[in-house]
């Protein structure tokens, strides 16, 4: 639950970083390597460049982003609802958790077909497939975060004479909170690759439904060029989640010490 | 230096424990007799320990006494009435101060009046006196993780006066503090009860910190656990650290010392 500085400013890491695009660009050239197989970074970052400058990407890129957080946003809501549910009404839990352990054994991304069936090649398949990806994350540590409640904060409750939905309130919920954001934070990016597959199996507009496209064309600097966008985007969009668990969850670090 | 509790305690007693005993089912079908026959009667504004050794059960026996277990046999009466759950004339301090880490220290303090429905005003300001009494003024924005271990447990013990509790029942509450903090805690504790007037139940495994707090302790013998004897501290409160070295003081402590190393050899 600790969160992890993944972004350290490490001298060693960017010089290994800049040797890697090094090795790279002179590798491709030296071994005479074709542009349709694999081009150099330089032509890439030119490429991603353009892509930008011209207004090409915008367009696709606005389209998956949409479909991102709305899909996003509905497997949060509804994974924390669910999750609750599950965690907090027995019968719930013996009904409905074997078919959701069922379900999450499934590879999600091999329901998309279906979801393009049902739900056409439009934005909702799309925004549901990223529902659906990010939900399950989500939901299990919803469930892990309030079964898990410090059983010495749920005593000192019972010696307060607190009722249910007290304890529920001021101890269960913001107990689970850290749980929630690390959950969250899976979910982002998981909603990415949720949107892409989507886009992969029937669409006609976004990120995904571009690869596709250039890949038709053999225009492989310019699939390279939308995987750059793709992975800024789950970056930035996780760097979101982050901020905001710090914002609310700060004294979550601190969980461990006992006090 | 020794009498039974029904001579020591005045008429009008506060709190009685009556022939209280406790068996425990272990998971491989055992029975375990953790509390054997406690009875003892605590006094109106009396400051009682009960001193036993680690695991002898005598904080089962406070969980009994604070209705948060029930017992196999006995029975506690407050002010002679039999009661279920937890007494509300009770504040509990438990080992660790059990804080809310979301929650400043203000909020912490203030949550017993919330859980209680008491009005929001009245209650901030019961809690800034309460930080007041405990000396934390100043602190009331902290979060518990910015706070010492010392200074979390007097956050515990504001919150447990907060609904202005007759008694308190405290559980080895300075256990986990270095020897200097504990010391520095027990003359905080002793000006605060004298303050306060309240009845103390302080449970604890060490012998000078009961010695020096109380009016009166219980040494209790290892499992099944039971009352060895009852001993009065005769010594005005409040009493200075130097106290503690005195001859009289060295003589309860000894007694004390053999009393549980005779019964629980360790």
């Amino acid at each position: 639950m600790t969160p992890h500085r993944s972004m350290t400013i490490n001298p060693g890491k960017w010089l290994l970083f800049a040797a890697f695009v090094l090795a790279w660009e002179y590798g491709v050239r030296l071994f005479e390597i074709p542009q349709f197989i694999l081009p150099p970074p330089g032509m890439i970052a030119s490429k991603v460049f353009r892509d930008l400058a011209t207004g090409v990407i915008l367009p696709d890129l606005q389209i998956t982003l949409l479909e991102v957080l709305t899909g996003f946003v509905s497997g949060a809501i509804v994974g924390l609802a669910v999750g609750a549910a599950i965690a907090l009404i027995p019968v719930v839990e013996s009904w409905a958790y074997p078919y959701i352990l069922a379900l999450q054994t499934i590879p999600k991304v091999a329901i998309a077909p279906l979801i393009i069936i049902w739900f056409g090649y439009g934005i909702q398949s799309k925004i549901l497939m990223a529902a659906l990806i990010s939900f399950f994350p989500i939901l299990v540590n919803v469930i892990a975060g309030l079964k898990t409640a410090d059983p010495r904060r749920l005593l000192l409750m019972r010696a307060l004479k607190a009722n249910g939905w007290q304890t529920f309130f001021k101890v269960r919920l913001p107990g689970m909170l850290p749980f929630y954001l690390a959950g969250l934070e899976v979910g982002i990016v998981f909603a990415v690759i949720g949107a892409i597959v989507a886009e992969f199996v029937g669409a006609n507009s976004g990120l995904g439904s571009l690869i596709v496209k250039r890949q038709s064309a053999i225009d492989v600097v310019g699939v390279f060029s939308v995987l750059v966008y793709l992975s800024l985007m789950g970056l930035s969009l996780n760097a979101i989640v982050q901020w905001i668990g710090a914002r609310f969850v700060f004294w979550a670090r601190h969980e461990n010490t006992q006090i | 230096m020794t009498a039974s509790p029904e001579l020591d305690a005045p008429a009008e007693y506060h709190l009685d424990v009556h022939e209280i005993s406790k068996t425990f089912t272990s998971l491989d079908g055992e029975t375990v007799k953790a509390i054997s026959n406690v009875s003892f009667t605590v006094a109106q504004g009396e400051f009682l320990s009960i001193l036993g050794p680690s695991g002898c059960g005598k904080s089962t026996l406070m969980m009994i006494i604070a209705g948060l277990i029930a017992p196999s046999s006995g029975r506690v009466l407050a002010r002679g009435q039999g009661f279920n759950g937890v007494h509300p004339d009770f504040g509990i301090v438990f080992q660790d101060a059990v804080l809310f880490p979301w929650r400043t220290v203000q909020g912490n303090v203030e949550l017993p009046g919330e859980i209680n429905g008491m009005r929001p005003g009245a209650r901030a300001s019961r809690a800034r006196d309460l930080l007041h009494l405990v000396k934390l003024d100043g602190f009331e924005g902290k979060y518990p993780h910015e706070l010492s271990g010392g200074m979390q447990q007097r956050v515990a013990i504001a919150r447990a006066m907060m609904l202005s509790p007759a008694m308190m029942l405290m559980d080895e509450p300075f256990g986990a503090l270095d020897a200097l903090t504990r010391e520095e805690m027990n003359l905080e504790l002793q000006r605060i009860n004298l303050e306060t007037g309240q009845t103390v139940i302080f449970i604890t495994h060490s012998i000078p910190e009961a010695v020096f707090l109380s009016d009166r302790v219980l040494v209790m013998s290892g499992r099944p656990s039971t009352i060895l004897e009852t001993i009065a501290i005769d010594s005005d409160r409040p009493r200075s650290i130097d106290k503690m070295v005195s001859d009289k003081f060295g003589a309860y402590v000894s007694h004390m010392r053999h009393l549980m190393s005779r019964k629980d050899p360790a």
